[in-house]
C-alpha cells in the first residue's frame, strides 16, 4: 500500500502546467481587475464586521427606547438608530458577522458534501451513479427556500442550524459539476495505474479524483458562498432567520421595511447595499478564480 | 462536456431517449415523495391527528382518528397509502383552511402561474435582444455596462430590488401601487394591470440578469462557428448572418434553460408574493409555514417538484428534437 504513494501522481498539489506556475497564476488572478475588486471588498467587510466592533462600541443586546428611531448623525449615531434603539452602524457589523459566518460555513459544507457525492457517483458509475444522481435531481426539484421554511417550522433557527440546513440544501450543484469531472478523470492513465497497482477505490477518489477537480471545486465554492449569503437574507425576509437580539443583514433590512413610508432610508439601504456588495464581491472572486483555474464553473 | 460523452456519443433515436427520460423522471418524483413523506414524519412524529382534531383532543379520539386513517400502520404501509392517495389527487386536508389541500392549491396555482408567465415573457422579450446585442458588441462599452448591471442585479436579493422599486415608483413617483391586485380568480387579478407592474418588474429584472447572460454566451459560441465564417465569406452581411442563423441556433439552449430554471423561479415567487402580498401559491406556502400547516406545505412542495421534473423533461425533449447531438449527453 505505502509504495503506491511513490507513483508520479503528485496530485496533492495541483498546479497549472506552466514554468513558474505560482507566480504566473497569481498574475493571471490579479490581472482580472474585477477579482481584485472583489478581494478588496471582502477584506474590507471582514475588517468592518470582525474588528469594527472593537473601535466602534455599541450595545447590540439591550434595547433602548429613549434612543429609538434617531436620524443619522443624531446624538453621535453615525447611521442613526432603529425602532428599538440599536445603533445601525454597530448593528451592521454584528449582522455582517452572522451573514458572513453562515455564508462561508454553509458554502464550504455544501461544497464538501457535493464534491464527495459527485466524485463517488462519477467514479463508481453504473446503477449507483444513477441512483445517486436521481437523488440530486429530486433535491433540485424542491426549491431551497421552500425546504428551509419547512425545516424552520420544525426547529428554532440558530447559526449552527442554519449552516447545516443551508449546506444540506446547497450541495446539489457542486455534486453535478464534480461528477462530470470524476467521469472524465477516472479513465486517465494515472488513476488506472493506481488501480492496477492495487490501490483502493477510496484512495483513487480521495487522493486523485478530488484533488484534480480542485479548480472546479474551489470556483464553485466561491459561488456557493455568494448564494448562501443570499439564502440567509431570504430566510430572514421570510421571518424564519436567527432570533433577536442576534441578527443578519437580511433581518435588519426586513425589519426596516415597515418604516419605508416614514422615509427611514437608513434602516433599509445600508443593510441592503452590504448584502449586494458582499455577494458581488464573492461572484467577482469566483470569476477571477475561474480564469485562474481555467474551468467552467458557471455559464460565462 | 466531459471527454467520455464526447468519445461515446450514441445517436439514440428519439423514442428510446424519451422512454429512458420518462422512466428517470418517475424515479425522481418517487424520491421527492419519499423526501416529503420523511419531512412530514420528522415534523409530526405522532401523525396529523392533533393538527386535524385540535390540541384538546383526547387520547381516545386520537387513537380512533389514527386507526380510521391508517396512521397506526407500519411506516412503509403508510407510505404506500400516501402514494395511493397522491395518485388520486388527494393531498390531505389543511389543518387551518378548512378545505382539502388540493382545493387550496387549485385556487392559488393559476394566479402564481399567471404572474410567472407574464414575468417570464417580459423578461425574455428584453433578455434575448440584450444578449445578442452584447455578444455582437463583445467587450465594447455597451456590453461591459450591461454585464456589470446584470452582475449587480444578479447579486441583489429580490426583496431588496422590489423594495427599491416600491420606493421609487410607488412612494416618489406615485405611478404604480405597492400592493399587488387582490382577487380570487386570475381574471380579477389581471383586470388590475397597474398593480401587477412592480411584482412583474421585480421578477423580470432577475430573470433578465440570468437569461441575457445565457443568450450572450450562446451567441458568442455560435459566432465563432465555421458556418458563420462561410456565410460571411460568401458575402452575407453580418446582420443577415446573425438574424437568420446565429439567433436561431443560440435560442435552442436558452429555451431549454427555461425548463431547468423552474425551481429557481418558484423559489423566487415566494419572496415576490410575500413582498407585494400577491395572493398566489407562494403566499399560501408562506402563511402555511406561519401556522405549521404541514399538509399545505408538503402539497405545495410536491406540486412544484412535479412541475420542475416535467419542465426539465420537456427541456431535454426540446433540445433532443432540435439538436440530436445532445441525446446521448443528457441521459
Amino acid at each position: 500500500m505505502s509504495d503506491v504513494t511513490a507513483t508520479p501522481a503528485a496530485a496533492s498539489a495541483p498546479q497549472p502546467r506552466t514554468a513558474k506556475p505560482g507566480r504566473r497564476a497569481l498574475a493571471r488572478f490579479t490581472s482580472n481587475r474585477l477579482a481584485v475588486f472583489g478581494l478588496i471588498v471582502l477584506v474590507f467587510f471582514l475588517l468592518f464586521c470582525f474588528l469594527g466592533p472593537l473601535f466602534y462600541q455599541t450595545d447590540q443586546v439591550h434595547t433602548n427606547l429613549a434612543e429609538a428611531s434617531l436620524r443619522p448623525g443624531e446624538r453621535g449615531h453615525l447611521l442613526g438608530t432603529d425602532d428599538v434603539g440599536y445603533d445601525v452602524l454597530g448593528r451592521l457589523m454584528i449582522a455582517g458577522q452572522t451573514s458572513i459566518i453562515i455564508g462561508l460555513a454553509a458554502g464550504v459544507l455544501a461544497t464538501l458534501i457535493g464534491s464527495f457525492w459527485g466524485a463517488i457517483a462519477g467514479y463508481v458509475g453504473g446503477w449507483v451513479d444513477s441512483v445517486m444522481m436521481r437523488i440530486v435531481d429530486a433535491g433540485i426539484a424542491i426549491p431551497a427556500t421552500f425546504l428551509l421554511l419547512i425545516i424552520s417550522t420544525i426547529a428554532r433557527p440558530s447559526v449552527p442550524l442554519m449552516i447545516v440546513v443551508i449546506g444540506l440544501v446547497s450541495w446539489l450543484v457542486p455534486a453535478r459539476l464534480v461528477r462530470a469531472e470524476s467521469i472524465s478523470l477516472k479513465s486517465r492513465e494515472y488513476v488506472l495505474a493506481i488501480r492496477a497497482m492495487g490501490g483502493t477505490h477510496s484512495r483513487a477518489i480521495t487522493r486523485h479524483i478530488i484533488p484534480n477537480s480542485v479548480g472546479t471545486i474551489i470556483v464553485n465554492a466561491t459561488f456557493q458562498v455568494a448564494d448562501a449569503i443570499l439564502l440567509v437574507a431570504y430566510i430572514s425576509f421570510l421571518g424564519m432567520g436567527v432570533q433577536k437580539p442576534a441578527t443578519d443583514w437580511g433581518a435588519m433590512l426586513t425589519s426596516g421595511i415597515s418604516y419605508t413610508y416614514a422615509g427611514a432610508w437608513w434602516l433599509i439601504l445600508p443593510a441592503g447595499f452590504c448584502i449586494v456588495l458582499i455577494v458581488v464581491a464573492f461572484n467577482c472572486i469566483g470569476d477571477g478564480l475561474r480564469d485562474y483555474f481555467d474551468v467552467k464553473g458557471r455559464l460565462k | 462536456m466531459s471527454t467520455l460523452t464526447k468519445t461515446k456519443r450514441p445517436r439514440g433515436n428519439i423514442g428510446t431517449f424519451l422512454a429512458r427520460r420518462i422512466f428517470q423522471s418517475v424515479i425522481v418524483i418517487l424520491i421527492v415523495t419519499l423526501i416529503v413523506f420523511s419531512l412530514l414524519h420528522l415534523a409530526l412524529p405522532q401523525g396529523p391527528a392533533l393538527g386535524v382534531l385540535g390540541m384538546q383532543a383526547t387520547q381516545e379520539q386520537i387513537d380512533a382518528f389514527n386507526h380510521k386513517n391508517g396512521f397506526d400502520l407500519p411506516l412503509w404501509q403508510q407510505y404506500l397509502n400516501f402514494l395511493w392517495q397522491l395518485l388520486h389527487g388527494d393531498l390531505g386536508a389543511s389543518f387551518t383552511l378548512n378545505k382539502p389541500v388540493s382545493v387550496a392549491i387549485g385556487q392559488r396555482l393559476p394566479k402564481t402561474m399567471a404572474l410567472a408567465l407574464i414575468g417570464m415573457i417580459v423578461a425574455l422579450i428584453v433578455a434575448i435582444p440584450m444578449g445578442i446585442y452584447q455578444a455582437t458588441r463583445r467587450g465594447k462599452a455597451g456590453d461591459v455596462a450591461l454585464t456589470a448591471w446584470n452582475f449587480v442585479i444578479y447579486s441583489t436579493p429580490s426583496f431588496f430590488l422590489g423594495l427599491i422599486l416600491v420606493i421609487v415608483f410607488s412612494q416618489w413617483l406615485r405611478w404604480f401601487p405597492a400592493q399587488a391586485p387582490q382577487g380570487s380568480t386570475v381574471g380579477e387579478v389581471l383586470s388590475n394591470p397597474a398593480g401587477l407592474v412592480l411584482p412583474v418588474l421585480t421578477m423580470a429584472l432577475g430573470i433578465i440578469a440570468t437569461f441575457s447572460r445565457y443568450m450572450r454566451s450562446a451567441t458568442i459560441d455560435n459566432l465563432s462557428e465555421d458556418y458563420v465564417r462561410t456565410a460571411r465569406a460568401k458575402g452575407t452581411s453580418v446582420t443577415v448572418v446573425v438574424t437568420r442563423h446565429v439567433v436561431r441556433n443560440s435560442l435552442t439552449p436558452v429555451i431549454a434553460m427555461l425548463g431547468y430554471y423552474l425551481p429557481v423561479m418558484f423559489g423566487g415567487m415566494i419572496v415576490v408574493e410575500s413582498l407585494f402580498n400577491y395572493p398566489g401559491m407562494g403566499l399560501l406556502f408562506w402563511s402555511a409555514a406561519q401556522t405549521s400547516d404541514y399538509p399545505v406545505l408538503l402539497g405545495c412542495v410536491l406540486i412544484i417538484a412535479i412541475a420542475t421534473v416535467v419542465g426539465s423533461l420537456l427541456a431535454d425533449l426540446i433540445q433532443a428534437l432540435l439538436d440530436p447531438r445532445t441525446r446521448g449527453e443528457l441521459a
